[in-house]
C-alpha cells in the first residue's frame, strides 16, 4: 500500500465516496461521438449504474428540471435534453442493481410533500435502503407554467417552503413505528394497533392532515442531499442535511475553504462538524501518460464546446445574443451589457460581467485565442484530469485534508464513460487504502457511513 | 364462439381484492412490501401469459376501517415491474383528481421508455376528501368536479406526450444541434381549472400514446383506448360493453376459485369474518376452474379482453395459471403476448401518429 500523505494529516483514514450523476440536460456530455448513445435508452441507465455498482460507487444520481431550457424565447437545441421522471427510473434500476443508492434530484417548490415523500418511501422500499433524495428549489419562476400553481416564490420564500416541505416528509416517514407491520397472519391487524401516527401539520406553507401509506425502510428513511451554493442553501445544508452536493471540487483551496464554512456552520447548529459528506460534481479524465490526458482533455472540450456552444456561453456573459458571430474569430468588441435577470435560463449570475470580459480580453490577446478557445480556457471550468495514478495521489490529498468526502463524476460519454474510472483509476484508490474494496453495508446511509437519519437521533445515537 | 381472442388482464395490487386477502397470502405481511414479492408476483403473471398487469393505487391507505395495509406507490411499482419483466404490459393507476398532470406525463412517459412500450395507464379518482391535503388543494367535491379534473388531465397530458414528434432528437454534429426545435411544441394547455405550458421534458413514449384505460363514466370515452366495463351478469355487461364507445372494452371480474385445501366458498366466508368484500356490481365467480374458464368463453365476443381480480393472489393465481388459463390458450379463446411487442400491439390498437407531424404534414399537402 503506498501512502502518499504522511499519517499526521488531518483525516489519515478518510475513504473517498464516488457517486455518478447521469446529467440528462447538459452540454458537457458528448453527444456528438459516434460511442455516445441514447440518452433516454433504459439500456444505457442500466449500463451506467451497472458499472458503478462495479466500481463499488455510492450511488447513482439523477437530476431534475421541469421546463426545458430557453434562450431568448427559444428552445435551447444544443444540448442533450429529454430525460426520464427521476424517480420512476430509479425505481426501474432498483430492479437490476443490488448496492448502489439511487438518488432523485426532486424539488420542493412544485412537487407536494406527501405526495413526494410517498413517491420516495416507495423507491426506498422496493431499494431495500439505497434511496437518496437530491433537495432542490427551483431557481426560477418560469417552470411554474408547466403546473396548476403558476410560477411562484422568491429565493428566500423557496427555501422556506423547502424547509417545512422537509418537515412533513419526515413526519411522514417517522409516522410508522419500527417492525409495526404483523410477522404473521394472525395478527389482530396488517400494521399493530397504534403503530401508525396519523400526521397533522399545518403551516404557512403546508396544511396536512393524514393517514401515511407506508412503513419505514431498511435505513430508516432516504438519504437528504441537497444543492445549493448560496448562504441559504448552506444554512438548509447544515440544518438538513447528510450530503451536500457542491461545485466546489476542482481547486483544493475552494474545496477546503467551502468544506471548513460548511463545518462551521454545522457546528453552529449543534450537529457534529464530520455530520455532513461533501460530494462536489466533477468531470474526470484519464489518459495513460499526462500527455495523453492533455490531449483527450483538449478533445473532450472541442465536442463539448462547439462553435454554438462557445457562442452561447460568451453571450451569457456578454447579454448580448452572439447567435451568427464568427466563434473561431476574435472576441466581439461590445462592451458586456449588465442586465437584469429574466428569470429564463438566459439568466446570469456574474456579478461584474465588465471585469471579467476585460480579463477575458487581457488574455486572448496575449495567447491569440479565438472566441472559442478563449471560453474553452476561461469559461466554466471543470473536472480533473491526469493518470489514474496522480489522479489518486490527488484525490488521496484532497479527501485526508478534509476538502472533500468524494466527488459525484459526471461521465462526459453515455453509457461507457465510467468505464476508464472503474477499470484504473478504483483500483489506483484502493492502492493507496483511500477507496472501499467491497460494499460493507447494503444501504446508502451505510455506503456513506453516516449516523442514524437526524429526526432518529434522540432514539439511538 | 365468436369475436376476436380475448387478452387477459391481472389486477395485483396488494394480497388480491379482498381487504383482508394478506391473511391468506403465503408470505409473511411484512414481505408484502418487498422488492422480492412485487418481482414474484410479476413473473407469476407474466409467466401465466397475462397481456396486461394493473395496479390500484390511492393517496391513503387502502381499505377502511383500522386495519391499515402498506401500499407503495402504482408508478414506482410498475417501473420496477418494467424492469423485471420483458412481455407482460403494465398499467399503474393514477387519479388526476388532485395531481399535477405535468408531472403524471413525465412518469408515465418514463414508464414506457424503461419498458420499451408496455405501459398503459388506468385513469382513476381520488374520491376520499382527505386526499385533497396531500397535494394541499381545495376539496375536489362530487363527480362532476372529479369528471371535469380527470377529462382536463387525461387532456393535457396526451398533449404532452406529443410535444415532442418521434424525431425530435436530430443529433445534428454538422449544425450543433442536438434537437430540432420545430419538433418540439408548446401545447399551451387552457383547461376549466388551470394551464400548462409545455412542452413535455421527456421524449415522446414508445407507443406515441401510452394505452389509457378507465371507466367511460368518468372519463370521455374518446380519451379511453379501453373502457373497463362492469355488470354483474352477461346482459349488464354486454349492456355496457356495446354502450361503451371505445376502441377496446374488458370486463371486470372478481374471482375466488376452488383450492385443493378449501372451496371457493370457504376462502371467501374465511375471510369475511375481518372485513367485506363489498358488491362493486362486477361479474363474481366463486367456484371451480373449470366455471370460470366457461365464463370466460362467454365473454368473448361480449368484450375485447377481461381482466381480473383474484380473492387472495397467491391463491387464486397459481389456479388460474394451471387450470383456467392454458385451456383458453390452447381453444384459442384467448392469447398470449409476445415477446417484443407493444402493448398497443397486443391489444391491436394501431400507434398514433403525432398531431403536430400530421399538422405540418397537412400544411405541406397545402402548399
Ligand atoms: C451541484 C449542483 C447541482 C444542481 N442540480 C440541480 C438539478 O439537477 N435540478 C435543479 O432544479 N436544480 C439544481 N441545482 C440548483 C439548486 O438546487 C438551487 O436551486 C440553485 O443553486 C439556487 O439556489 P442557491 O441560491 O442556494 O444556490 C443544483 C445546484 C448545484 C450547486
Amino acid at each position: 500500500m503506498t501512502r502518499t500523505d504522511p499519517l499526521d494529516v488531518p483525516r489519515p483514514d478518510a475513504q473517498l465516496h464516488f457517486g455518478v450523476f447521469f446529467q440528462g440536460v447538459n452540454h458537457w456530455t458528448v453527444w456528438s461521438d459516434p460511442a455516445s448513445g441514447s440518452q433516454i435508452d433504459p439500456a444505457n441507465f442500466r449500463r451506467v449504474a451497472q458499472t458503478a455498482e462495479r466500481g463499488l460507487f455510492d450511488a447513482f444520481f439523477l437530476g431534475e428540471g421541469l421546463r426545458l431550457r430557453e434562450v431568448d424565447g427559444r428552445i435551447h437545441d444544443l444540448d442533450v435534453a429529454g430525460r426520464p421522471d427521476a424517480i420512476t427510473q430509479l425505481a426501474a434500476l432498483a430492479a437490476v442493481t443490488d448496492r448502489i443508492g439511487l438518488v432523485s434530484t426532486s424539488n420542493t417548490t412544485f412537487n407536494e410533500a406527501a405526495d413526494l415523500a410517498r413517491r420516495l418511501s416507495g423507491l426506498d422500499l422496493l431499494s431495500e435502503g439505497r434511496a437518496g433524495w437530491n433537495v432542490v428549489t427551483t431557481d426560477n419562476a418560469w417552470t411554474g407554467a408547466n403546473f396548476r400553481r403558476g410560477g411562484y416564490l422568491d429565493h428566500a420564500d423557496r427555501y422556506r417552503r423547502a424547509e417545512e416541505f422537509l418537515t412533513v416528509a419526515r413526519a411522514l416517514w417517522d409516522s410508522w413505528a419500527d417492525k409495526a407491520v404483523a410477522g404473521s397472519a394472525d395478527a389482530p391487524a396488517w400494521a399493530a394497533p397504534g403503530a401508525v401516527r396519523q400526521v397533522r401539520h399545518q403551516g404557512p406553507q403546508f396544511d396536512v392532515d393524514l393517514a401515511p401509506t407506508l412503513p419505514r425502510s431498511a435505513q430508516g428513511h432516504p438519504v437528504i442531499f441537497q444543492a445549493g451554493d448560496s448562504g441559504e442553501g448552506r444554512d438548509f445544508a447544515a440544518r438538513n442535511a447528510d450530503v451536500i452536493f457542491s461545485a466546489h471540487g476542482n481547486d483544493f483551496d475552494d474545496a477546503l475553504a467551502f468544506a471548513d464554512d460548511l463545518r462551521r456552520r454545522l457546528r453552529a447548529v449543534g450537529r457534529p462538524d464530520d455530520d455532513l459528506r461533501i460530494l462536489p460534481g466533477t468531470e474526470i479524465i484519464i489518459g495513460a501518460t499526462e500527455e495523453e490526458a492533455l490531449e483527450k482533455k483538449r478533445w473532450i472540450r472541442l465536442q463539448q464546446v462547439t462553435p454554438a456552444t462557445a457562442l452561447g456561453i460568451a453571450g451569457l456573459l456578454w447579454g448580448i445574443d452572439l447567435f451568427g458571430r464568427d466563434a473561431d474569430g476574435p472576441l466581439p468588441k461590445e462592451d458586456p451589457v449588465v442586465a437584469e435577470n429574466d428569470g429564463s435560463f438566459g439568466a446570469r449570475r456574474i456579478a461584474d460581467p465588465r471585469q471579467v470580459v476585460a480579463e477575458w480580453r487581457e488574455k486572448a490577446d496575449a495567447n491569440r485565442w479565438s472566441l472559442r478557445e478563449t471560453v474553452i480556457a476561461l469559461g466554466p471550468q471543470r473536472g480533473h484530469v491526469g493518470t489514474p495514478e496522480g489522479l489518486a495521489d490527488k484525490f488521496a490529498h484532497f479527501v485526508r485534508h478534509g476538502a472533500v468526502d468524494g466527488f459525484n463524476v459526471t461521465p462526459y460519454l453515455i453509457p461507457d464513460g465510467l468505464d476508464d474510472i472503474v477499470d484504473h483509476l478504483v483500483p489506483a484508490l484502493q492502492e493507496r487504502g483511500v477507496y472501499r474494496t467491497d460494499y460493507t453495508g447494503t444501504t446508502l446511509r451505510e455506503h456513506l457511513n453516516l449516523r442514524a437519519p437526524l429526526t432518529h437521533r434522540t432514539a439511538t445515537a | 364462439m365468436s369475436g376476436p381472442a380475448l387478452r387477459l388482464a391481472l389486477e395485483i395490487d396488494g394480497d388480491g381484492a379482498h381487504p383482508a386477502a394478506w391473511r391468506r397470502a403465503a408470505h409473511s405481511p411484512d414481505q408484502l412490501l418487498s422488492p422480492r414479492r412485487v418481482a414474484r408476483v410479476a413473473a407469476a403473471a407474466e409467466n401465466a401469459g397475462f397481456t396486461l398487469l394493473t395496479l390500484d393505487d390511492g393517496a391513503l391507505p387502502p381499505g377502511t376501517g383500522p386495519d391499515v395495509v402498506g401500499r407503495i406507490g402504482a408508478v414506482e411499482r410498475a417501473a420496477f415491474i418494467a424492469a423485471s419483466t420483458s412481455v407482460v404490459g403494465i398499467a399503474p393507476v393514477v387519479p388526476l383528481t388532485y395531481a399535477e398532470p405535468f408531472h403524471v406525463s413525465s412518469q408515465l412517459a418514463s414508464l414506457d421508455h424503461i419498458s420499451i412500450g408496455r405501459a398503459g395507464w388506468v385513469v382513476s379518482e381520488e374520491a376520499r376528501p382527505e386526499a385533497a391535503s396531500v397535494w394541499g388543494r381545495p376539496l375536489v367535491d362530487g363527480t362532476v368536479a372529479r369528471a371535469r379534473e380527470s377529462r382536463d388531465g387525461v387532456e393535457v397530458v396526451r398533449e404532452l406526450w406529443d410535444s415532442w414528434e418521434d424525431d425530435a432528437v436530430i443529433r445534428s454534429v454538422a449544425t450543433s444541434r442536438y434537437l430540432d426545435r420545430d419538433r418540439l411544441h408548446y401545447v399551451d394547455f387552457t383547461g376549466d381549472t388551470y394551464t400548462v405550458k409545455g412542452p413535455a421534458i421527456v421524449p415522446r413514449p414508445p407507443q406515441g400514446q401510452l394505452v389509457v384505460l378507465g371507466s367511460p363514466e368518468r372519463v370521455p370515452a374518446d380519451q379511453l383506448d379501453v373502457a373497463f366495463v362492469e355488470g354483474r351478469d352477461l346482459t349488464a355487461v354486454t349492456a355496457s360493453a356495446s354502450a361503451a364507445g371505445t376502441p377496446r372494452t374488458f370486463a371486470e371480474v372478481e374471482v375466488a376459485l376452488d383450492t385443493a385445501h378449501a372451496t371457493a366458498e370457504e376462502r371467501v366466508e374465511d375471510l369475511e369474518r375481518h372485513g367485506s368484500w363489498s358488491d362493486r356490481g362486477r361479474l363474481r365467480h366463486i367456484g371451480s376452474a373449470a366455471g370460470l374458464a366457461v365464463l370466460l368463453r362467454e365473454l368473448r365476443g361480449v368484450v375485447d379482453g377481461v381482466r381480473l381480480h383474484p380473492l387472495v393472489l397467491d391463491e387464486d393465481l397459481p389456479e388460474v395459471s394451471r387450470l383456467v388459463l392454458p385451456h383458453l390458450f390452447e381453444r384459442r379463446d384467448a392469447v398470449r403476448p409476445l415477446a417484443g411487442a407493444s402493448l398497443r400491439t397486443h391489444l391491436g390498437l394501431d400507434r398514433p401518429a403525432n398531431r403536430y407531424a400530421v399538422a405540418a404534414a397537412a400544411q405541406e399537402d397545402v402548399r
